[in-house]
């Protein structure tokens, strides 16, 4: 049952990466993982994924040490570019962008990427019941004598 | 004549040493790190910050290691 689960949250992060990276011109590479650090989706080959899963929990712990609150997302901007963590939820991503990037967006962009991952699969509607054909009357054909 | 070039090959050897000494200093203002918490509060620390240094670091290898 929880390896079900663990599969189907696996297929919905892949899922939402592939959109996020569809949508988002300005991110060049980005992981999906758990609070756990386990990998659920990314676009990187996965001995690397799960090097930057890694690293990217243990730098986001190490900055939500250096404030009062609960951090909910960071940007990390060098000279070669910016890395982005935010956290949804049992969910973080981590994305690379190129230098000097519209935070905003990519927070927005990685935000509603996390929210799709952990969407529930919703039930498949039942189909509804054809209405019955009305049964076809047929005129029987006249020969013009009557 | 001589003296001439010389004066101008110098003022090439200057300007090339101040663009690129310039280049440097922006290049390292940029660098910080933004933290976003739950209550709404930001806290931007600058790159050169004691406290901003380590996770700047730690960054950049993670930005090494996703561009391999």
């Amino acid at each position: 049952m929880v390896r079900e689960a663990s599969l189907s949250a696996m297929t919905d992060g892949k899922t939402a990466l592939a959109e996020l990276m569809e949508i988002s011109s300005q991110i060049e590479t980005a992981v999906l993982f758990g609070a756990d650090g386990e990998l659920v989706a990314s676009t990187l080959p996965d001995e690397r994924a799960t090097q930057v899963a890694t690293s990217a929990k243990a730098l986001f712990e190490e900055a939500g040490r250096a404030g009062m609150g609960e951090l909910t997302h960071l940007e990390a901007a060098t000279g070669d570019g910016s890395l982005f963590v935010v956290r949804e939820g049992d969910l973080l991503a981590a994305a690379s962008t190129g230098a000097e990037p519209t935070a905003g967006l990519i927070f927005y962009d990685l935000k509603a990427c996390l929210r799709k991952a952990a969407e529930k699969p919703k039930p498949k509607a039942r189909a509804k019941p054809k209405a019955r054909a009305k049964p076809k009357t047929t005129r029987p054909k006249s020969n013009g004598k009557s | 004549m001589g003296s001439r070039r010389l004066f101008a090959i110098g003022l090439a050897v200057g300007s090339l040493l101040g663009i690129g000494l310039y280049a440097r200093r922006g290049r390292g203002s940029n660098e910080r790190i933004d933290l976003y918490f739950a209550d709404g509060s930001l806290t931007s620390i600058d790159g050169e910050a004691s406290e901003a240094a380590r996770l700047v670091a730690q960054a950049r290898d993670i930005l090494r290691a996703a561009r391999q």
